[in-house]
């Protein structure tokens, strides 16, 4: 997945969580939690969200890595991309 | 006969707005059925019956705003039938209500159907009846609610009647975490993403055992006593994202495990937001928990919301320690027993495991 379509899946998934974010409103490399006033329940419903759109297990030791918009792409891409960090299928 | 009358969903609510019935006539229900939706400032709520038995009669119709106390439903008690049952009488001193209208059935079914609310038709029928051209008339857009101005508005009202009735005095105590947050870390590390727990969780847990403990920081001062509750409701300041907030209760927290308190929270904010809650939620919290640490906020004097006699408030976790805070109501509890009571959820949550 591209870089241009994880952004995308992301700003989709905080728009859910925070509908009046508008387009554009986000200054690159600003803490997002900063920006979009989520707080530690729309945090956490955020990851799930992520966790469920991309397949990726998001340890809470990870949080610190989704500080912005571009790292979190950043890091979801680098989960993608690598089989063995993908969520485990559901044992049969 | 079953009077079913609006109950009072908060100290900040004089009056709602029918907007749907969940219960036909002949319809059987038992306690906690949902039997209709009103509109108060706050939200569309989902009022709970409490008695058994079986519709009746719909006395308020959807569409009507009617105070506080009203009866909106003449239900039959299991064993009584239609035709022997008393019909309660009009009590002797009915609410300061507004005199029933006279509203033609065809003027009320334009009405609905145009989504023309009735409360503003000015009726020209006769003795003032609203008749159907009324409602044809009263089609020109209204100017819209302003939700966030109605919430305003009620807010100040419990606000101002908190300040102006309950003697407050507060405390603080700085809490040390360090546990709490191992203990969180440890055991969110065990649990998929959509197990994990909040701190919020545990400071909601604490404070419902510290309240089941202290019952003159738990319950309602009404008719000038203190009712106090062995149960702990703890109602969750809940901000709004248009502005605002609500405090829904979260039932018997003292007896709940974690996992189901964050089941519990988790829907609560969901439906909190998304303006659907129940009457049981708006009006049994006997305590409220408000947490500002989200911001960085250091520590919380909250204002007590009537009829409830203390409210805990929670700042952000600094170096592994959180100011904990009560304002609690002086004509049930004095300051001594305050502090106890903050102490008792400094303690317990020195013990995270065991919450």
């Amino acid at each position: 997945m591209n870089a241009a379509d994880v952004r995308a899946g992301v700003l989709a998934e905080l728009r859910r969580i925070a509908p009046e974010l508008e387009e554009g409103e986000l200054v690159p490399g600003k803490p997002l939690r900063d920006q979009v006033d989520l707080d530690s329940m729309d945090w956490l419903n955020f990851i799930v969200a992520l966790h469920e759109r991309f397949k990726v297990e998001i340890p809470e030791a990870d949080y610190a890595r989704l500080g912005t918009l571009e790292a979190t792409v950043a890091y979801l891409q680098e989960r993608t991309l690598d089989p063995s960090q993908k969520a485990a299928p559901p044992r049969a | 006969m079953i009077e079913f009358k609006l109950p009072s969903m908060g100290a900040d609510m004089d009056e709602g707005k029918l907007l749907e019935w969940k219960v036909k006539p002949g319809d059987k229900v038992k306690r906690g059925d949902i039997v209709a939706v009103v509109d108060t400032t706050k939200a569309a709520v989902e009022v709970e019956i409490w008695e058994e038995g079986t519709m009746h009669e719909w006395v308020v119709q959807p569409g009507e705003t009617v105070p506080v106390g009203t009866v909106l439903a003449l239900l039959l008690a299991p064993g009584e039938d239609a035709a022997t049952a008393v019909r309660p009488k009009p009590a002797a001193a009915p609410a300061p209500a507004v005199e029933r209208r006279r509203i033609s059935p065809a003027a009320r079914k334009h009405a609905q159907e145009l989504g023309v609310n009735l409360d503003l038709v000015k009726g020209t029928g006769p003795e003032g009846a609203v008749t159907v051209e009324d409602v044809e008339k009263a089609r020109a857009p209204a100017a819209p609610v302003d939700r966030n101005l109605e919430m305003r508005k009620a807010i100040a009202a419990a606000m101002s009647r908190s300040k102006r009735e309950i003697p407050h005095y507060y405390l603080s105590e700085t809490v040390p975490m360090l546990r709490a947050t191992e203990w969180l870390a440890r055991e969110n590390e065990k649990r998929p993403v959509t197990g994990r727990l909040l701190m919020a969780v545990l400071q909601l847990k604490a404070v419902a055992l510290a309240a089941a403990k202290f019952p003159d920081l738990n319950g309602f001062f009404r008719d000038g006593a203190h009712q106090p509750s062995s149960a702990a409701h703890v109602g969750v300041a809940i901000s709004l994202r248009q502005g605002g907030l609500v405090a829904p209760a979260i039932h018997d927290v003292q007896a709940k495990p974690l996992d189901e308190l964050m089941r519990n929270l988790a829907d609560l904010v969901k439906r909190a937001r998304a303006g659907s809650l129940r009457s049981s939620e708006m009006s049994d919290p006997t305590i409220t928990v408000t947490n500002l640490g989200e911001g960085g906020v250091e520590a919380v004097f909250p204002i007590i919301y009537p009829p409830q006699v203390a409210i805990v408030g929670f700042g952000g976790i600094k170096q592994q320690a959180v100011v904990a805070s009560v304002a609690a109501d002086h004509r049930v509890s004095d300051g001594h027993r305050g502090a106890l009571f903050l102490a008792e959820i400094a303690r317990l949550l020195q013990e995270p495991e065991k919450l």
